[in-house]
C-alpha cells in the first residue's frame, strides 16, 4: 500500500453528543480541504452498520488507503473501526481516530470554540494518518489450562465450568479447605436454601473432578509470562499430615492436648479447635492440618512425652518433618476469585464490639444459628474468653436472649471508616437472620435499625415483606452508640420517622458488617499487577461491558474480590469469567499486541535502562555482532510487549520506537496541536 | 438574599446528609432537651426557615461535644449548623444577657468571667513562676497557656497551681504570658460570635508567636483544641498537659512518692477524647500514681458521656428539668465504687463537682483534676 496517501475522513455526530456542540458540517468541510483527503463525510452514528458501510464503500470506490474517524474515544470503538477497515480489505492499522467527544464536545460549552478544537484534533489525526504503516498482528498458542486463585463459591463454580468443558484447572486455595464464606453461612437469602446443602456437593465435585488439580493450604508465589503462556509457581504449605495417608477419621483432633483451646477461624472464634484440626466436618479435602503457630511440638519443641496426635493416628499420617513444597506449571488463563473480609467492627468503637460479649458481627451470628456451628444452632448468650468447664453438667445452661437487635450498615456507606460504598448483601442477610431468630425463638423480640432497606434483587422485596410480617420490627435510624445498663445493652439511636431519640434496651446486638477488600489483597496485586477501584476492590476492565476482564489479557475476575455481591451474582460472574477464560483456550491461539516497540540495534548502546523499566519484562539484552565487534543491545520480545511506550520515552539514545507512534507519525501531529 | 442562603447549604454541605439519624442518636442531650440536630440538618435546607430556626431555644442546648460529627457517616459536622444558627441570632443582636456579658468581658478584659486583666495573675500567689518576655533572646522550653477559668475561678485555680508544682518537680523550664494573656476564644466561636473569634485568633497568634519557646502547653482541652486546630499561622507546636506529663513520667523525670490510696475513675473530656483522640495519656498518668486503684466507666473513651460543660453552656441556662448528664456521671461513678473522679478539663471539674453537690454525695465522691492528684503524690 505504498504511493500517495488517499485519506477518507468520517465525522460522527454521536446523536447529539457531538453534533449538539460541534458544528459537524463545518468540520467535514474543513477536513475535505486538507491535503491528501479525497473524501470527507459526516453521519449520525459512524459505528452503526450503515455508518461502517460508508467507509467500506469509499475504500472500494475511492481506493482509500488511510481512514480517519472523528468520534468518541478509541478505547470505545477503535476495535470496531479496525474491523471495518479489515472488511474493506485494508490493513486495520491504517486507522487513526480523533476523539472529538470526550476530549471536545463533552467538556466544552461554547460551540464556536469547540468546533475550532474539533478541527485541530482532526487535522492532527490526518497528518499522523499520512505516515501510518501496515502492521502484522501475530498469534501465539494458548496453553489449554486455567489457574483459579481462591476456592470460594466463585472459584469453585468457575473451576467446575472450565473443567467440565474439558480444560485443565489448577485451583489454589489459601486455607485448608475450599468453600470460602459461603461454607460458614446457615441458610441463604432470599430462598432460605441451606448453604451447606447446595455448596458441599460442589466442593466434592471439585475434589473428584479428573480435570481439576486442587491445591489447598497453598499460595501463589510468582507468575510470569502472558496470555496463553503464564508460568505459575505455587507454595504448598506443609500441613504436617500426609495427605495420602490421612483418612480424615479425626482421632488426632480429639487427642490433641490443645483440643478446644484455640479459637476456630471458621467459627469466627466462637467455637474452638485444637492445633490439629479440620475447619468443619464437610471440609474439602477431608484431611487434617496442624497449625504450626500453636502446635506445642512445632512451636515449643515438646508435646508431653510424644505428641498425642502421632500416638493415636492409626494411619501413621502425622509427619512433623514435612516441608513446604514448591510446584510449577503453565496455564493459558487466570481467574482471580479471592473474595473478601468482613469489616472489622473494632474500627467503630462506639458499638462496643470486643468489649461486650453479646455484641456480635453478623458472621459470628451466622455460626451461632448454624446447625453445624459451635452451639449446634442454638442461639444463646455468649460468655467469651471463659474457659470451658471440664464437665458439661457443671456448666449452667446458657441463657437464651429475649431480644436481639440488628444494626445495619456497620462499616458500609461510611466515610468515617473510608468505605463509601454499599455492601449490597447486609440488608438481605439481616432479614434472613431475623427470620431465623423468629423461627428458632418465636417470642424473641427482634429489632432492626436501618437507614434504607435495599431489597433490589430477584425475590428480595418479597422476602423483606415476609420478614416484617413475621413481627420483626424495623426502626428507621442508624444507631450511634452502645453502652450497658445493668445486664442489658442499650442501643442509643433515633427513630427518624417520628423524630424520637431513644435508648433501646436489648440482650444481644448483631452488627451487620459490610464486605471489605481482603487485608492481604496486595499479595495478588503485586503478583498480577492488578488495579484497584477507589473502593480498593480489584478493578474490572470496563464497568459495564467488560465486568469480568482485567486490564491484562488473559486475567479475569470473579466474585466479591471485584466488589460486594451476593451468591447469585458471584456465581453469575464466575460463569462469565469461566466463559471469558475459555474463549482463548478454545481458539487455541491469541493475537498479541501489534503496536509494539522496536529497537534500532545499530544505535542502541546496550545500557539496559529499558530492561529494568519495562513493566512486562519484555526486553532483554542480547549480544550481536556490530562490524566485527560483539556488543550488547536491547531486544523486545513481541509476544510480551504491551505497547505501553515506557521504554520509548526513557531510551537515552533515542533508539526505541513504537509502531504506530513513531517520530515521523507523532511529531507532525504535535506540530498541528502545538502551533498557533 | 438567596445567594447568602445557598451558601448556608454549601457551607455545611447539607445536601450530603442522608438523614440516617446517627447524629441525633449519639447526641448526649437529645434525650433530655428538645434538640434534634438531624432535624436541623434537614430543616435548614429550606432557606426561608433559617430565621425561624435560629430562634429555637434548643440550639443553645448543644454542648459542642462533637459526638454528632464523630459519628456522621458522611463526614458532616451537624453541630456547626447549630453554631451557624447561633451566629444569625448574635448578628441580630438577640442574645441572652449572661452570654452578652461573657462576650463583652472577653472583648474588654480578655476573659469571660467579668474580671479585670489586672487580676489575671492572682492565681500564682506566692508560687515562683517566670513571666515570659516577648522576643527574648533565650529560649524557654514551655509556654504555659493558662485557661481563663484556671486563672480566675477560685476552685479551678488549684489545678493551675498544681501544674506549676508538677513542672517544677520535674525540672521543666517553663514560663507564662502574664497579664497580657487573653481568652483563647473557643467558647466565643461556639456561641456563634465569629467576628470576635477572628479577633482572638489574630491577636493570640501574634502574641504567642512573639515568644521564644519550643512549645505551648495548655491546661484546658478547649484551649488545646482551639490553638491546635482553629488558629491560623501559629508557629509553635501545641500540647495538652497530659501529653507532656505522660512523657515526663515515661522519661523518669517525674517521680511520685506519696500514696493516694483511692479508687479512681477517669472522665474523658470531649475536647480531649472525642475531638483529639487523647485517651491513653491520662490513663497512663493516673495508673502511675502510687496506691491508685483505677476503674473505667462503662461509657468511656470514644463512648464517653459529655458533662455538658462546653459549647458556651457555662453561660446558657438550659430549659430542661430532666436529669443532667453530669449527675448521671457521678451516680455511675458511685455505683462502681469509685471515690475520686479524675478529670483533665476545667469545665468537667466544675460541672461534675456541682453534680456531686446536687446529688448530696460531695462528701464521699471527690472530683479532682489529674494534676491535683499528681501534686498530692509528689
Ligand atoms: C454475614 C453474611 C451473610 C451472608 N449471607 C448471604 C446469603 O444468605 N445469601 C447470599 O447470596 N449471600 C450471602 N452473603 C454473601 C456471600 O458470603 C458472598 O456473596 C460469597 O461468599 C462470595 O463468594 P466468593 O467466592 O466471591 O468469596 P469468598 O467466599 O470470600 O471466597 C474466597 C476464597 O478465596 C480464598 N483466598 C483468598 N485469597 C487467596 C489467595 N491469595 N490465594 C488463594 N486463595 C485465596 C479464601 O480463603 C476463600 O476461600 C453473606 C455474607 C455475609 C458476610
Ligand atoms: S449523622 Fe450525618 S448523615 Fe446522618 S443524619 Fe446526621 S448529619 Fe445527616
Ligand atoms: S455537638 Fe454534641 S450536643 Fe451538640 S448537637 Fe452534636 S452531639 Fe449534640
Amino acid at each position: 500500500m505504498n504511493g500517495k496517501p488517499k485519506i477518507g475522513v468520517y465525522v460522527c455526530h454521536c446523536g447529539t453528543n457531538i453534533a449538539g456542540t460541534v458544528n459537524v458540517e463545518e468540520v467535514r468541510d474543513f477536513a475535505a480541504s486538507l491535503p491528501d483527503v479525497v473524501v470527507a463525510r459526516n453521519y449520525s452514528y459512524m459505528c452503526s452498520d450503515p455508518g461502517q458501510a460508508l467507509i467500506t464503500e469509499d475504500i472500494k470506490n475511492y481506493g482509500l488507503n488511510r481512514v480517519v474517524v472523528a468520534s468518541c474515544s478509541p478505547r470505545m470503538h477503535e476495535p470496531t473501526f479496525r474491523k471495518t477497515l479489515e472488511s474493506g480489505g485494508l490493513n486495520p492499522f491504517y486507522l487513526e481516530m480523533a476523539n472529538i467527544r470526550e476530549q471536545c464536545s463533552w467538556v466544552h460549552e461554547d460551540p464556536i470554540a469547540a468546533t475550532e478544537k474539533a478541527k485541530r484534533l482532526l487535522e492532527a489525526a490526518v497528518v499522523k494518518a499520512r505516515n501510518l504503516e501496515a502492521l502484522e498482528q501475530k498469534e501465539v498458542d494458548v496453553e489449554p489450562s486455567c489457574l483459579i486463585i481462591g476456592g470460594g463459591i466463585a472459584g469453585i463454580q468457575a473451576a467446575l465450568d472450565i473443567a467440565d468443558a474439558g480444560f485443565k484447572v489448577y485451583l489454589v486455595e489459601k486455607s485448608p479447605t475450599i468453600g470460602g464464606h459461603m461454607a460458614q453461612l446457615d441458610k441463604t437469602f432470599p430462598t432460605l436454601d441451606c448453604s451447606a446443602c447446595i455448596l458441599t456437593p460442589k466442593m466434592v465435585d471439585v475434589a473428584n473432578h479428573p480435570n481439576i488439580e486442587l491445591m489447598t493450604y497453598s499460595q501463589v508465589e510468582e507468575i510470569t509470562g502472558y496470555i496463553g503462556n503464564f508460568n505459575v509457581k505455587v507454595r504448598k504449605k506443609a500441613r504436617f499430615v500426609d495427605m495420602d495417608k490421612c483418612t480424615g477419621c479425626g482421632d488426632c483432633a480429639e487427642a490433641c492436648r490443645l483440643a478446644g483451646r484455640i479459637p476456630n477461624e471458621f467459627d469466627e472464634g466462637i467455637g474452638m479447635r485444637g492445633a490439629i484440626y479440620l475447619p468443619f466436618p464437610q471440609a474439602v479435602p477431608a484431611k487434617y492440618t496442624i497449625d504450626k503457630e500453636n502446635c506445642l511440638f512445632l512451636a515449643k519443641g515438646k508435646c508431653g512425652e510424644t505428641p498425642k496426635c502421632q500416638e493415636v493416628c492409626q494411619a501413621g499420617a502425622i509427619n512433623f518433618e514435612q516441608q513446604d513444597e514448591i510446584v510449577e506449571f503453565k496455564v493459558g488463563t487466570i481467574i482471580v476469585a479471592t473474595g473478601y473480609d468482613v469489616f472489622d467492627a473494632r474500627k467503630k468503637p462506639e458499638y462496643g464490639y470486643g468489649i461486650y460479649d453479646n455484641v456480635l458481627t453478623a458472621l459470628e451470628f451466622e455460626r451461632l444459628v448454624n446447625a453445624s456451628g459451635p452451639t449446634g444452632g442454638k442461639i444463646v448468650m455468649l460468655e467469651r474468653g471463659k474457659k470451658k468447664k471440664k464437665k458439661e453438667e457443671e456448666a449452667e445452661a446458657p441463657k437464651v436472649p429475649k431480644s436481639i437487635t440488628f444494626i445495619q450498615c456497620v462499616g458500609s456507606r461510611d466515610k468515617s471508616v473510608g468505605n463509601e460504598y454499599c455492601s449490597r448483601v447486609c440488608c438481605m442477610y439481616t432479614a434472613k437472620l431475623a427470620h431465623l431468630v423468629k423461627d428458632k425463638i418465636p417470642d424473641c423480640e427482634v429489632t432492626i435499625f436501618y437507614m434504607d432497606v435495599r431489597a433490589f434483587g430477584k425475590g428480595f422485596e418479597e422476602f423483606y415483606d415476609r420478614v416484617r410480617r413475621e413481627g420483626v420490627r424495623y426502626i428507621r435510624g442508624n444507631p450511634s452508640e452502645i453502652f450497658r445498663r445493668g445486664d442489658k445493652l442499650v442501643v442509643k439511636a433515633e427513630d427518624t420517622l417520628t423524630a424520637t431519640p431513644l435508648e433501646h434496651e436489648t440482650d444481644m446486638v448483631v452488627l451487620s458488617v459490610g464486605l471489605v477488600p481482603r487485608s492481604d489483597n496486595r499479595e495478588i496485586i503485586d503478583i498480577l499487577k492488578l488495579s484497584q477501584s477507589s473502593d480498593l476492590f480489584y478493578l474490572e476492565a470496563h464497568p459495564k461491558l467488560r465486568p469480568v476482564d482485567t486490564a491484562s489479557d488473559g486475567i479475569f475476575l470473579a466474585g466479591v474480590c471485584q466488589g460486594p455481591k451476593d451468591i447469585p451474582d458471584a456465581v453469575a460472574q464466575a460463569k462469565g469469567a469461566a466463559s471469558a477464560a475459555m474463549i482463548p483456550m478454545a481458539k487455541g491461539k491469541v493475537k498479541v499486541e501489534a503496536q509494539t516497540s522496536v529497537v534500532n540495534e545499530e544505535t542502541c548502546r546496550g545500557c539496559g535502562f529499558c530492561v529494568e523499566l519495562c513493566p512486562f519484562t519484555a526486553i532483554e539484552l542480547v549480544e550481536v555482532n556490530r562490524q566485527g565487534w560483539p556488543v550488547k543491545v536491547a531486544r523486545v520480545n513481541e509476544a510480551l510487549c504491551k505497547g505501553c511506550g515506557a521504554c520509548v520515552a526513557a531510551c537515552l539514545s533515542g533508539s526505541i520506537q513504537q509502531r504506530s507512534f513513531k517520530d515521523n507519525q507523532l511529531l507532525p501531529q504535535i506540530k498541528v496541536l502545538g502551533v498557533k | 438574599m438567596s445567594a447568602e442562603e445557598i451558601s448556608f447549604i454549601e457551607k455545611y454541605d447539607l445536601l450530603g446528609c442522608i438523614q440516617c439519624g446517627r447524629c441525633t442518636g449519639g447526641c448526649p442531650v437529645s434525650m433530655r432537651t428538645h434538640l434534634n440536630v438531624r432535624r436541623f440538618m434537614y430543616d435548614t435546607q429550606n432557606e426561608e426557615r433559617l430565621e425561624e430556626l435560629s430562634e429555637r431555644p434548643e440550639i443553645w442546648d448543644c454542648t459542642t461535644c462533637y459526638t454528632c460529627a464523630a459519628r456522621c457517616p458522611k463526614g458532616l459536622e451537624p453541630l456547626e449548623v447549630l453554631i451557624g444558627l447561633r451566629s444569625l441570632q448574635i448578628e441580630e443582636g438577640r442574645i441572652q444577657p449572661t452570654v452578652r456579658d461573657a462576650l463583652e468581658s472577653i472583648f474588654k478584659d480578655g476573659n469571660p468571667w467579668g474580671s479585670p486583666r489586672a487580676k489575671r495573675l492572682d492565681w500564682v500567689g506566692d508560687l515562683d513562676v517566670k513571666v515570659l518576655e516577648p522576643e527574648a533572646e533565650e529560649v524557654t522550653d514551655v509556654l504555659l497557656f493558662v485557661c481563663c477559668t484556671d486563672a480566675y475561678d477560685p476552685r479551678v485555680m488549684k489545678v493551675a497551681q498544681s501544674l506549676v508544682k508538677v513542672l517544677q518537680a520535674a525540672g521543666v523550664d517553663f514560663g507564662i504570658i502574664g497579664e497580657d494573656e487573653s481568652c483563647c476564644g473557643s467558647e466565643v466561636r461556639r456561641l456563634g460570635e465569629e467576628g470576635l473569634f477572628e479577633m482572638c485568633d489574630e491577636e493570640n497568634v501574634e502574641l504567642l508567636n512573639s515568644f521564644n519557646v519550643n512549645r505551648i502547653v495548655t491546661i484546658s482541652p478547649h484551649c488545646y483544641n482551639t490553638l491546635k486546630k482553629e488558629y491560623h499561622g501559629l508557629r509553635h507546636p501545641v500540647l495538652h498537659y497530659t501529653e507532656l506529663v505522660a512523657q515526663l513520667l515515661e522519661d523518669g523525670k517525674l517521680t511520685l512518692n506519696k500514696e493516694i490510696g483511692k479508687v479512681v475513675t477517669y472522665h474523658d473530656p470531649c475536647f480531649l477524647g472525642k475531638q483529639n483522640s487523647i485517651y491513653d495519656e491520662p490513663r497512663y498518668i493516673i495508673t502511675r500514681i502510687p496506691g491508685v486503684e483505677f476503674r473505667e466507666f462503662d461509657r468511656c473513651r470514644e463512648r464517653s458521656l459529655c458533662c455538658e460543660g462546653g459549647g458556651g453552656k457555662m453561660w446558657v441556662e438550659s430549659e430542661s428539668k430532666a436529669e443532667r448528664l453530669a449527675e448521671i456521671r457521678v451516680t455511675d461513678a458511685k455505683e462502681m465504687g469509685a471515690e475520686v473522679i479524675a478529670v483533665a478539663c476545667p469545665f468537667c471539674l466544675l460541672t461534675l463537682e456541682d453534680a456531686t453537690k446536687v446529688r448530696g454525695i460531695e462528701e464521699e465522691m471527690r472530683v479532682a483534676d489529674i494534676l491535683e492528684l499528681l501534686a498530692e503524690a509528689l
